[in-house]
C-alpha cells in the first residue's frame, strides 16, 4: 500500500513524528479498531481514531441517542436523538474522514456474538456502561488472545488499563463483578463529560500505540485520574496465579453472561 | 503503626487484619480490590491477614461507567 498524496497532506501533522512516519501510517490505515459502546468513552476513541486514519473501525451498539447523552457522548448532536448510535457515530466519522471503513454491529455484546465480533479486530476499545459488559470483554480477549483497553469511568473519576495477551487482565485485580446495586451507575451518581472525554481520548492513544508499536503502554499498570483533585496515579500490578481467569488454575473455561444493569437506562 | 495507602502514609491500630483496616477506613468491602506489598489479596483471606508495619496498601476501586 502506498500513500497518496491526499493521505500524505491529511496525515501531515503525524508523519512527520519520527513515532509515526510513512511507515506508521500505512499502518494505521491497514489496522483494524473496534469500539464496544458509542457512548462517553466510545465518543472521542471514534472520533481520534477516524482522524489518525484507522482504517477499519468497527462499532457495537444497539441503543438510540437519548437527550441525556449529548452532555457527554460528544459524536451524537442534538438533531441525532432517537437514532441508533451506531449510525449517528458512523455518519460523523464519514464527515471527519471518509476514507475510513466503518463497521457497525447494531447489538449489545453477549456471550454468544462477542468472540466472533473481536476476532475480526486487530485492539478492541472498551467503551461499555456496566459490569458484566466488562468482564466478558475481559474474557473474550482473553480466550482470542486479543489486546484490548479496560475504561471506567464515574462522577469525577476513571480508570484504565491495557490488556496485552500474556500479561495480566482485569480479573488478576478485580475476580468478579461486584454484587449488583453495589457500585453506583453513571445515571446514579452523575459524570462529567470532560472525563469520559479525557479517559476516551487515553484508550484511543493506547490503540494507535499499539498499531505503531510506540512508546510504552498502560500493560500491568492501572490509571487512575481523578479531574476534581487533578491528581493522575499509576499504580503497577502483575499476572495473579490465582486469577479464576488467566491464572495457575483457571476456574472460568467459557464466557459468562453476568445480569445486566445499565449505566444509561433511563428511569 | 504506619502504613501507606494509595501513595499516602497512615497511622493505623496495630493488630488489625485487612479487614478491619478497611472497616477503619469506612471502606465499602463489596467496591474494592485490594493490592498489599504488590500482591492482590484474594478476598477470602481478607478476614485473616494481619497488616504489618510498613505495609504497601493499593485499594483499588470498582469504576464501571462508561
Amino acid at each position: 500500500m502506498r500513500l497518496t498524496n491526499e493521505q500524505i497532506e491529511r496525515y501531515s501533522r503525524q508523519i512527520i513524528l519520527k513515532e509515526v512516519g510513512g511507515k506508521g501510517q500505512e499502518k494505521l490505515l491497514n489496522s483494524k479498531v473496534l469500539v464496544i459502546g458509542a457512548g462517553g468513552l466510545g465518543s472521542p476513541a471514534l472520533l481520534y481514531l477516524a482522524s489518525a486514519g484507522v482504517g477499519t473501525i468497527g462499532i457495537v451498539d444497539g441503543d438510540k441517542v437519548d437527550i441525556t447523552n449529548l452532555q457527554r457522548q460528544i459524536i451524537h448532536f442534538t438533531e441525532d436523538v432517537n437514532k441508533e448510535k451506531i449510525y449517528s457515530a458512523k455518519e460523523k466519522i464519514a464527515k471527519i474522514n471518509p476514507h475510513v471503513r466503518v463497521i457497525t454491529y447494531n447489538t449489545k455484546v453477549n456471550a454468544s456474538n462477542i468472540r466472533e465480533i473481536v476476532r475480526e479486530f486487530d485492539f478492541i476499545i472498551d467503551g461499555t456502561d456496566n459490569f458484566p459488559a466488562k468482564f466478558l470483554i475481559n474474557d473474550a480477549c482473553f480466550f482470542e488472545k486479543k489486546p484490548f483497553s479496560h475504561g471506567g469511568i464515574l462522577r469525577f473519576q476513571g480508570q484504565t488499563f491495557t490488556y496485552l495477551p500474556e500479561n495480566a487482565c482485569y480479573r488478576c485485580i478485580f475476580d468478579s463483578p461486584p454484587p449488583k446495586g453495589v457500585v453506583p451507575t453513571c445515571s446514579e451518581a452523575g459524570i462529567i463529560g470532560v472525563m469520559a472525554g479525557l479517559l476516551g481520548v487515553i484508550q484511543a492513544s493506547e490503540a494507535i500505540k499499539y498499531i505503531l508499536s510506540a512508546g510504552q503502554l498502560l500493560t500491568n499498570k492501572l490509571l487512575f485520574v481523578d479531574l476534581l483533585n487533578i491528581e493522575f496515579r499509576t499504580i503497577n500490578f502483575k499476572k495473579n496465579k490465582n486469577c479464576p481467569l488467566c491464572g495457575e488454575n483457571p476456574k472460568i473455561k467459557d464466557l459468562i453472561d453476568y445480569e445486566t444493569e445499565i449505566c444509561d437506562l433511563k428511569n | 503503626m504506619y502504613i501507606k495507602v494509595n501513595g499516602k502514609d497512615y497511622e493505623v491500630p496495630a493488630g488489625l487484619t485487612v479487614s478491619q483496616m478497611l472497616d477503619f477506613f469506612k471502606i465499602n468491602k463489596d467496591h474494592v480490590a485490594i493490592e498489599r506489598n504488590k500482591e492482590i489479596v484474594p478476598k477470602k483471606d481478607w478476614e485473616n491477614i494481619l497488616i504489618c508495619e510498613g505495609d504497601i496498601f493499593e485499594i483499588v476501586t470498582f469504576v464501571g461507567g462508561g
